[in-house]
């Protein structure tokens, strides 16, 4: 019959400390494993779950009921050579978003995408500004935050207004601040009046981008097609190129997240039709990147904590070796409280009470330094982190069962010994 | 658990009890057909030549091993052929040992070694250090209560161990060559309490070499080759 009463354990948590405190610096070695073992599975994880959390919010920030068509130059492109001049022809078509409009019953909306430079005055400032035409969807689709006057409406884009939104980066690069509502801006050639200015998406530098990066100030779509036309030409090392492409990029709204997918692959058979197969687009789906990238993450965590987790193993042979030493050591104290009366089972008690008081206190001082590692990277290195609740306790168990696993056979050996012989031990 | 035997004058008593060991194909009779019994509340001296089986007969005597055949009763209780944690209890209750090289735990105090056994009895903190303090008084050491063994001299050494040997009260006390670390003039003061603890009712079995140290007993019992060779 196993008795332990709490008056008994807290009297064997005492005597565990004091055997303890008797060599500390073995304590403290044999503990080291375990705080390091402890940290590097949190740090592992926190760097790991921080690494992907960013991933994952990029993606969803490109918003989960999403389509991003964006048109590309192809690799074999149908060049037109004329006295110097370049001229490609690829991407997608003011038409395409049209049809993908009109022939596809899932989607909400449909908002064309037109990228530009432009040089641009204002007041006597001049710069050269990246110039987005879209339509008046945009700005329900990407909801950024209104700093002053308002956004495109529809008879903007009907009438083919000169109107202009600026946004923060764009007013900063022009000097203008919220006041600039109601002035004239020149752009190109053309004058606009500044209806509002929003704020935009901080450029980061991965892969998945909001097509707002970068954006300076956005106009009607239809106004940019009047004012600029759709050839846009380059000049560089010598010699002219220039591009026609009438839309840089459709974004679609799905009416619901699980047509997502399948609208998807509609839009990719309508334009493989209209564009004879030629590649000059990428259909992107946030969604599927989303699911790719926690698919990633959870191999991700896995991994790293696999690796730490063997630190933690080591860790735990590291209290075994010590215990079995310590019950060498000990062999003659265990033959006299056996031959006092002691029971097996009291004698694993008190052995195991050490290495557990041992691989908690080490699991404790390893959360510690599991949270300090994380706030380190993130404050020098500039890696996001994310130390989760569940990660810790994770942790903390593992190293209290690692106590206990590893301490157990040192244990049941103490208790094994034959007193009398246990007794001559010297 | 066992079974009573009928006359309970006996602290112990042996029948027909052997003890063989194999080693290796060869079979050693350590015990070899011992009937004996010990009065309770005498002293009895355990002597022999080494080799003749005397602390085999203390280990079985202490609980500590189990005889191969024949009988052990300890207070009327056959405890013979006893599972460990059985042992246990009865080492715990029933017995109380001192050695030759008084086996304090040497990270325990003078307090917490003598109270060491009430601790496995399960007693609250408060009622082991009332016990140890009473008991340190009976052997003369309250004033050292919270000292380490190593802080001690031999003699006050053994005098904790006596005093851990006799804090549950035990039917039986073992003695194992008590003596046998200690000055002439020490070992006599250790004997001399002994003697004190028998005049006082307990039970006190003794193994020692020394014919001297075995004239404080009332009772010898001289050990041959495994058999008693004669009791005096």
């Amino acid at each position: 019959m196993i008795n332990i009463s709490y008056s008994s354990l807290k009297r064997d948590i005492r005597l565990g400390v004091k055997n303890l405190l008797l060599h500390k610096l073995r304590s403290i070695l044999t503990m080291l494993g375990l705080v390091f073992g402890v940290g590097s599975v949190i740090a592992m994880l926190a760097i790991g779950e921080g690494a992907s959390e960013e991933a994952l919010a990029r993606i969803r920030s490109l918003g989960s009921k999403n389509i991003i068509i964006t048109s590309k130059k192809p690799i074999s492109e149908g060049a037109m050579m004329n006295n110097n001049i370049r001229l490609s022809v690829y991407g997608l078509f003011y038409n395409d978003s049209v049809s993908i409009q009109e022939t596809i019953p899932t989607v909400s909306k449909v908002v064309p995408v037109k990228a530009m430079e432009k040089d641009a005055r204002f007041n006597n400032r001049s710069a050269v500004l990246r110039v987005v035409g879209t339509s008046a969807d945009w700005f329900s689709l990407v909801n950024r935050e209104r700093l002053a006057g308002r956004v495109l409406n529809p008879s903007d884009i009907a009438y083919s207004k000169s109107v202009a939104v600026l946004t923060e980066k764009g007013a900063r690069t022009l000097l203008a601040n919220e006041g600039v509502v109601g002035e004239i801006l020149r752009i190109g050639g053309n004058s606009y009046e500044v209806i509002g200015v929003i704020r935009h998406e901080e450029a980061s530098d991965s892969g998945m981008q909001m097509p707002d990066r970068d954006a300076d100030v956005y106009i009607p779509i239809t106004t940019s097609r009047l004012h600029y036309g759709d050839i846009y030409t380059q000049n560089k090392a010598g010699s002219r190129s220039s591009e026609l492409v009438e839309l840089h990029q459709i974004i679609v709204e799905v009416s619901e997240e699980k047509y997502v997918e399948r609208t998807a692959e509609t839009i990719q058979r309508i334009l493989d039709i209209s564009h004879k197969k030629k590649n000059d687009y990428d259909v992107s789906v946030p969604l599927s990147l989303l699911r790719q990238a926690e698919a990633t993450k959870r191999t991700f965590s896995i991994v790293l904590g696999a690796i730490a987790g063997i630190s933690l193993l080591v860790g735990g042979i590291g209290i075994m070796n010590i215990m079995l030493a310590t019950v060498t050591e000990r062999t003659r104290e265990i033959g006299i409280r056996r031959a006092i009366g002691a029971k097996r089972h009291q004698i694993v008690i008190q052995f195991l009470i050490e290495t557990l008081v041992l691989s908690i206190i080490g699991g404790i001082i390893g959360v510690g330094l599991g949270l300090l590692i994380p706030y380190a990277v993130t404050t020098f290195a500039g890696m996001p982190t994310v130390v989760t609740m569940w990660n810790l306790i994770l942790s903390l168990g593992i190293s209290t069962a690692t106590g206990i696993i590893f301490g157990l056979y040192p244990a049941i050996r103490a208790a094994k010994l034959d007193p009398i012989i246990a007794l001559r031990h010297e | 658990m066992a079974e009573k035997d009928s006359s309970c004058e006996y602290a112990v008593r042996f029948e027909n009890l052997s003890r063989h060991y194999d080693l290796g194909g060869q079979v050693v009779r350590a015990l070899d057909g011992v009937t004996a019994s010990f009065k309770k509340g005498s002293f009895w001296a355990i002597m022999g030549a080494s080799g003749s089986g005397k602390s085999t007969m203390l280990n079985i005597l202490g609980c500590l091993d189990r005889p191969t055949s024949g009988h052990y009763f300890l207070d009327g209780e056959d405890v013979s052929q006893l599972e460990d944690d059985a042992l246990s209890d009865i080492r715990l209750n029933y017995l109380g040992f001192i050695f030759q090289s008084f086996n304090l735990i040497p990270q325990l105090t003078v307090a917490e070694n003598i109270a060491l056994p009430l601790y496995y009895k399960g007693k609250s903190d408060h009622e082991c250090f009332s016990k140890a303090k009473e008991m340190a008084e009976i052997v003369g050491l309250s004033n050292r209560l919270g000292h380490r063994p190593s802080q001690l001299s031999g003699g006050q050494q053994q005098r904790v161990a006596i005093a851990r040997a006799l804090s549950t009260d035990p039917v039986v006390l073992l003695a194992d060559e008590p003596t046998g670390n200690l000055d002439s003039a020490t070992s006599v003061e250790i004997m001399k309490l002994l003697v004190d603890m028998n005049n006082m009712g307990k039970t006190v079995i003794m193994v020692t070499h020394e014919p001297d140290i075995a004239d404080f007993a009332q009772h010898r019992l001289i050990m041959k080759d495994g058999k008693i060779d004669r009791i005096s």
